[in-house]
């Protein structure tokens, strides 16, 4: 805290009442509304509200179809954190090294986070189209059977694919960040004492990495749960069948097109519910962040 | 960490003895121990550039060479009508849709209404928070902390009703304004106040300066940085939005080009309009990466200093 302040009867509330107003007007209303919305359930025609207690809970948890859009999203945040932040990495890794051009290979790697998730969706929707589509065609040539619009798993894939491919790039910021607090003194230490690149890079750089790779894990999972509606959105609309239907996307669906207020409000708060654990856990890692520089 | 502006050490990670560092052997050497490096490189840059290249090359070529799976990998001549009939008219074969220069404008709007408003609000608050005593500091500091745990997707529809009730559907507020309260801001602007030195406020208060020209005189100059790294990264994240923008518009004068895009591919039809389709992509993309790479150097610190 500082000890320098200054004094002033209302200027204080004046700085902090516009962000405070908008504050409660679009989150904490909002959020308040929809947990009181996920206790009420409302009959067929929309024309009468009751209270249900736990009920929207119950036949959410209940539905298979839940259980289906648990599984997915499960699945697909598996694949898209953990290869995001393989390749993050990797890259990351070699682009730290004291390479020749290394600043244009960076810039290179780091533009692709301005091509917004639904942007990557249609560039990879135009190469993976069996008709259409460079990759597309390639694929049932040798005989795959490639078919994403029928084809669950390849569905799945492509969501995956295209939301790694658009979130490369975060991570490799964060990695080559990382990876650059690292003394150099370390790694010729571990060179003299006659260690390789690689035993080097497993024993002194990914324990120093730790922090950052926690944060990352927290952030991608946050990425992969919620940021990825525009990709799947955009590709398969959470088809074929209910294939690449997620937990938020299913929110979207049950809440906008089915217009099912209840049941889409108990979802919401579910997730809501996970959100908050999954962000403590990064507040909590937040404060051990370890500076080597 | 401080962009990625740090000079690589031009001799390698490891000192070389001097008469040895100029001779061809050594230098062939160091070629070899990083090539694996520059081949991983090489194929990361691959990998990126090749669906924008691909995409390129279709916005050049003429629907039936798309449609008929034949694109070649080399541009062809129909860059201009399509990229005529993306920016300017908004049509192509089985496309409806809106001009990209309005939706382009539309995004624009957006991106530096969301950036700026959201850098205003998080500074005054931040600058109330830091730099005052009074009662409700603490739960005004936690009221806007909270907010980091309830991202937009999680309280989508009530917010929607929220903002559909207060007229702002199918408005530039409407779709500015909801997204520009976040604490990211304010979080990053109070770890950066906190470093002032009190002397400074000292000094301020010994020349008489109030506390609105200490703001304006002293602060905001100091903020400079901090202020350019938010902007590129606030502008990415607005121009980029996706699920709010597709909630809050219900008419095509104010769709935002990621959204616009979407619907053009609609169901994804073989029959689609690709060409203008993908020069539309294109287009879509070009301003973000502009502010990226021109900025990088920002972009890396504001990114690295926000989400930390």
């Amino acid at each position: 805290m500082r000890r320098s302040l200054f004094r002033a009867p209302f200027l204080p509330y004046l700085l902090v009442a516009p962000q405070l107003l908008l504050t409660l007007v679009f989150f904490y209303w909002p959020a308040l509304q929809g947990i009181y919305q996920s206790f009420l359930i409302q009959d067929p025609f929309g024309l009468r509200t009751s209270f249900a207690g736990l009920a929207n809970f119950a036949s959410v948890l209940g539905d298979p179809l839940y259980g289906n859009a648990l599984r997915v999203t499960v699945l697909f945040s598996g694949a898209v954190v953990a290869g995001a932040m393989l390749l993050g990495l990797v890259l990351a890794a070699a682009a730290a090294q004291p390479l020749r051009g290394v600043q244009v290979y960076r810039t290179l790697l780091v533009w692709p986070y301005a091509v917004a998730p639904a942007v990557a969706a249609a560039l990879w929707l135009f190469l993976a189209h069996p008709s259409v589509g460079i990759v597309g065609r390639a694929l049932v040539r040798s005989g795959v059977g490639w078919d994403y619009t029928l084809n669950g798993s390849h569905a799945l894939l492509l969501v995956v694919v295209a939301s790694v491919w658009s979130r490369v790039a975060y991570n490799f910021v964060f990695f080559l960040a990382g990876l650059q607090s690292i003394p150099s003194s370390l790694h010729e230490a571990a060179q003299v004492d006659g260690a390789t690149w690689f035993q080097s890079f497993r024993q002194v750089t990914l324990p120093l990495l730790a922090p950052t790779t926690f944060f990352l894990l927290v952030v991608n999972a946050l990425y992969a749960l919620f940021d990825t509606f525009a990709v799947i959105h955009a590709l398969t609309k959470g088809g074929p069948g209910k294939a690449t239907e997620t937990l938020i996307y299913k929110v979207y669906v049950d809440g906008v097109v089915n217009l099912n207020l209840g049941s889409s409000s108990a979802q919401s708060v579910i997730l809501l519910v996970l959100a908050v654990v999954l962000t403590s856990f990064q507040f909590r890692f937040l404060e051990r962040r370890v500076h080597y520089a | 960490m401080r962009g990625f502006g740090r000079a690589p050490n031009p001799t390698g990670a490891v000192a070389v003895p001097a008469p040895l560092a100029g001779s061809l052997r050594w230098r062939v050497r160091r070629g070899l121990r990083f090539l694996p490096a520059h081949v991983v490189l090489l194929a990361g840059v691959a990998l990126f550039v090749f669906p924008v290249y691909v995409a390129f090359v279709a916005s050049t070529a003429d629907l039936p060479e798309v449609t008929s799976g034949t694109l070649r990998l080399l541009p062809g001549p129909h860059a201009a009508e399509n990229y005529w009939k993306a920016f300017v008219a908004g049509t192509g074969e089985r496309i409806r849709g809106i001009p990209m220069a309005r939706a382009m404008l539309n995004s624009l709007v957006v991106a530096l209404g969301i950036a700026l408003g959201k850098i205003a609000l998080s500074l005054l608050s931040a600058y109330g928070i830091v730099f005052f005593d009074f009662r409700w500091r603490a739960p005004a500091f936690w009221l806007i902390f909270l907010t980091l745990m309830l991202p937009v997707e999680v309280r989508i529809i009530p917010t929607y009703k929220v903002a559909s009730d207060l007229g702002l559907v199918n408005t530039y507020t409407g779709l500015i304004v909801p997204l520009t309260v976040s604490a990211t801001g304010t979080l990053l602007f109070r770890q950066f106040f906190l470093t002032v030195p009190d002397e400074l406020v000292d000094a301020a208060k010994i020349d008489g300066a109030g506390p609105l020209r200490f703001l304006w005189s002293v602060l905001l100059p100091v903020s400079r940085t901090t202020v350019a790294a938010l902007f590129v990264v606030l502008f990415i994240y607005g121009w980029n939005q996706y699920l709010w923008p597709l909630l809050v518009t219900t008419s095509l004068e104010k769709e935002v080009v990621v959204v616009a895009i979407t619907k053009m591919i609609g169901t994804g039809e073989a029959l689609v309009d690709w060409p203008v389709i993908m020069a539309s992509a294109l287009l879509a993309l070009l301003p973000p990466t502009v502010v990226i790479v021109a900025m990088q150097r920002w972009f890396v610190q504001g990114l690295t200093e926000t989400e930390k």
